[in-house]
């Protein structure tokens, strides 16, 4: 059986790939108990599923395993060893989340793009956040955390 | 039981809340000390609320946490919150549906905070040898007044757990409340911004496999028969089982599940909807509201007093079906054994999966557990428990615990969804422009219960308008195409208020008046009302003059015990609508957390702007045509309008929130357009040629 290695959350991590072309969403879930990034669409419509492959935001629920092999993923458990991360912690500060399913996935999004663009308009904000849906609606509040977390930064945290 | 260690002191209430407070029978134990069955005090000073409720994201968690902290004077970092399983003796209905939570737990939650506090407060008394009237309880801590001593309720709570309660207890006045009114930051989000929060998607159990079901595209099709060969050949299937609703695959993952389930061959009894579509649908609708209806309201002659109006308008107006779409697919874990069930589902209605386990199992209810969840979004949604029968069927049937999960296509095609709905308007002016008579004639599928040929859902938004208009009659047709039908955020107020508050501003137009002069006038006396549209008038500018291209709206809704004025600021350039701001004002009465009141508005607006700009679900040969997002959009992030939310200061009862302000943002954006440009919005969701 073909076995994938990659780094997860900075630890090696070898899956057996029997599957080649299983997203890595559901290997995440329910091969490895990862249960934070969400499953929300299954067709990269929705943003739930958002993690990070080698710093770029990707839908992991599109992304098969075959092509994570020598990548680095992270997810929403290994965004900061303590969820202390700026953007969580501007999260936090501005309450975003109401039921909070999306939240991984937003929050994925919004790191990404400061780690690009430190100091983001709300055009930027717009067109970097606009593929995760909220169906509570909370995106005023998370304009508002994105902006905080890119304060956040520069007082000296690290995206 | 131990008389000593039971103690019941009060009954229950309404809405299904059981105020009984329950002591552990052993004291001589460092077990932590139970007051109630929901209020738990520990010694390291933890007081964990155990919530009878559930969390789909409305708050409850946090302003349910604040009813119980205003009475008991805890400490608030020390507060803790916990789902606990049903219960029978929580009552008939455990869920939370109709904006209810704080409506119908704000007296018996503070009773039970200050019984508790009562308690405490004695067993302090008791260790100084005190009268009680030198002790005072704050902060989490009882505080002898004359020597300045302080205990903890954590040191207390043993002893406190032998007190007798108190048989009465007197609440604060709302003049005195320190916690309740002041924003709270909600109790869940640490949880929700770590990947921690345990939704029931999340639930992981050993040994358990994941499941999915093929169901028959058309609404009330059958399995005739199906093939499982190719299906058992996809790696990581285990089982293919027919279950009442379809036919399940399970396998040691989702995706295989669902790859195991595309390879299904299956052959279905389509049933009598094969030939089912939307424009029949509408035909057939459009049909019935040339006929008399079932009659909701009949104030005065409507008939002779439009006959002799000076003036006199109609007009149509319809919407399509929808579906709710939470962000958590449906899903539900259950491990049925010999001899128990256990049931892990994210729910809005705990009790209905009770039910459903002791249907499918057979056991006896003390063998049956079911476990509340995080619900990723509910929206009446999870009101069904369609998706935690499958999963009970399921694992029933293979014998091991089974995650079962909707994909989000069966989300969308499988719903039990808003109902269309097609109404009549008519309304007769006098020489001065005022109204003399409306007629309502609303065709739309019932659920909920039908009486006398009425259904509530129906009509509700309409039948009880705030509007003082002499002559009323409003009728009702219960058309039922076969598409299953339930509760939508707001229910009927989500399409009716719409409708009303969209003919009322053309009653306005049509009479020369100021839409939010006429509204004025026509509920002068209801007080409440009347204050909620003059703030949201004055601080949204009302009258102010706005760019060319811009226009403003006003419309008002009244449903789960609240009075909602919003008034919508819209610009058109190019075809292209922006809502730019929408100024919402709120008479809840009493405001137990208003930075929860304010997420919830903004919320609400999003959910019924979502259903205004994009919403529709389509039939075809008896099939949903709208599949996933890329055909059923929500509304996004550069879609989102400033939300300013103002509240009306009340002390009244309060008043529900969850839903308060999805019915009034689709009419107030609509009247926003005709105020723009001159063209009425009749038809949901909005077309383009609405802009042209």
């Amino acid at each position: 059986m073909a076995s994938i290695r990659f780094t997860l959350n900075g630890k090696p991590q070898t899956i057996d790939a029997a599957v080649p072309a299983m997203p890595l969403l559901w290997v995440l879930r329910d091969t490895l108990g990862l249960t934070g990034t969400k499953f929300g669409c299954g067709m990269a419509l929705c943003g739930a599923c958002t993690v990070h492959v080698n710093g770029q935001p990707m839908r992991s629920c599109s992304t098969p395993i075959s092509s994570i092999a020598g990548k680095n993923i992270t997810t929403i458990e290994g965004l900061s060893p303590d969820g202390n991360h700026p953007v969580q912690r501007a999260w936090n500060e501005c309450d975003v989340p109401q039921c909070g399913y999306c939240q991984s996935g937003q929050i994925m999004t919004a790191a990404a793009l400061l780690s690009k663009q430190p100091r983001p308009t709300d055009a930027d904000i717009d067109e970097a956040m606009r593929n995760n849906i909220c169906r509570c609606g909370t995106y005023q509040s998370i304009r508002q955390a994105v902006h905080l977390a890119s304060d956040l930064m520069r007082k000296g945290g690290k995206a | 039981m131990n008389r000593r260690s039971f103690l019941k002191t009060g009954a229950a209430a309404a809405g299904g809340l059981l105020v009984k407070f329950h002591l552990p029978a052993s004291a001589a134990t460092t077990a932590p000390l139970k007051l109630n069955a929901w209020v738990h005090v520990a010694p390291n000073d933890t007081v964990t609320l155990f919530i009878h409720k559930a969390e789909m994201g409305q708050g409850t968690v946090t302003s349910l946490s604040m009813l119980l902290a205003e009475e008991l004077e805890c400490d608030w970092s020390k507060i803790r919150t916990e789902f606990p399983g049903i219960d029978r003796e929580y009552g008939p209905n455990q869920g939370v549906v109709g904006s209810q939570s704080i409506r119908s737990s704000y007296q018996p939650l503070r009773r039970a905070g200050a019984v508790a506090r009562e308690m405490l407060v004695q067993a302090a008394a008791q260790q100084w040898s005190v009268d009680r009237a030198k002790c005072r309880a704050e902060n989490g801590a009882v505080v002898n007044t004359a020597t300045g001593a302080r205990l903890t309720y954590g040191a207390l709570a043993d002893a406190a757990s032998k007190i007798t309660p108190p048989a009465n207890v007197t609440l604060k006045d709302s003049a005195a409340f320190t916690v309740i009114g002041k924003s709270h930051k909600r109790l869940d989000t640490l949880d929700k911004t770590n990947g921690r929060a345990t939704f029931g998607i999340d639930v992981r159990r050993p040994g358990m496999l994941y499941a999915v079901v093929e169901r028959c595209p058309v609404f009330g099709g059958k399995v005739k028969s199906y093939m499982v060969a190719d299906t058992m050949a996809v790696p990581g299937v285990k089982h293919v089982l027919g279950i009442s609703s379809g036919v399940a695959v399970v396998a040691d993952n989702t995706w295989s599940a669902n790859q195991g389930r595309k390879a299904l061959k299956i052959e279905w009894d389509e049933g009598e909807h094969a030939n089912l579509n939307s424009d029949d649908i509408r035909k057939d609708f459009a049909a019935q509201a040339e006929k008399p209806g079932a009659v909701a309201r009949k104030d005065g002659d409507a008939a002779a007093a439009l006959a002799s109006a000076a003036k006199k308008l109609e007009a149509v107006y319809e919407v399509p079906y929808l579906a709710h779409a939470p962000m958590e697919p449906l899903n539900c874990t259950a491990d049925v054994r010999a001899d128990s069930c256990e049931v892990w589902v994210s729910t809005q209605m705990q009790t209905a999966v009770m039910q459903a386990a002791l249907g499918i199992t057979k056991l006896k209810p003390e063998a049956i557990q079911v476990h509340t969840l995080y619900m990723g979004g509910g929206f009446g949604r999870r009101a069904r428990n369609d998706y935690a029968s499958e999963a009970i069927e399921v694992s029933k049937a293979v014998k091991a615990p089974v995650q079962l999960t909707w994909m989000r296509e069966d989300d969308m095609q499988q719903d039990w969804y808003r109902p269309a709905s097609y109404t009549r308007f008519a309304a007769g002016l006098d020489a001065e422009g005022w109204p003399v008579a409306l007629t309502s004639r609303v065709v739309c599928p019932p659920f909920g219960g039908i009486r006398d040929g009425l259904s509530r859902t129906g009509v509700e938004g309409i039948m009880d308008m705030a509007y003082a208009i002499p002559n009323v009659f409003v009728d009702y047709h219960a058309a039922d195409p076969g598409i299953p039908v339930s509760y939508w955020r707001s229910v009927g107020y989500s399409q009716n208020t719409f409708f009303m508050e969209s003919f009322v501003d053309e009653m306005a137009a049509a009479g020369g008046k100021d839409p939010l002069e006429f509204r004025r006038k026509l509920v002068a006396d209801n007080a409440r009302l009347l204050a909620a549209l003059n703030l949201a008038a004055d601080k949204a500018g009302w009258g102010k003059p706005l760019p060319k291209g811009h226009g403003r709206g006003i419309a008002f809704s009244t449903n789960v015990g609240s009075f909602t004025a919003q008034v919508a600021e819209v610009s058109i350039a190019n075809g292209k609508l922006k809502v730019e701001r929408v100024v919402c004002a709120v008479d809840c009465g009493q405001v137990v957390n208003p930075a929860g009141v304010e997420q919830q508005i903004q919320s609400g607006i999003a959910f019924g702007l979502t259903a205004m700009l994009k919403g529709a679900i389509t039939i075809d040969k008896g099939r949903v045509q709208q599949s996933n997002f890329h055909q059923y959009d929500m509304l996004r992030i550069d879609e989102m309008p400033k939300v300013e939310v103002h509240l009306v200061p009340s002390h009244a009862a309060p008043g529900g929130i969850g839903e308060a302000s999805t019915p009034g943002i689709a009419p107030a954006v609509g009247n926003a357009i005709f105020a723009a440009i001159g063209k009425r919005v009749r038809r949901l969701p909005l077309r383009p040629q609405d802009l042209a």
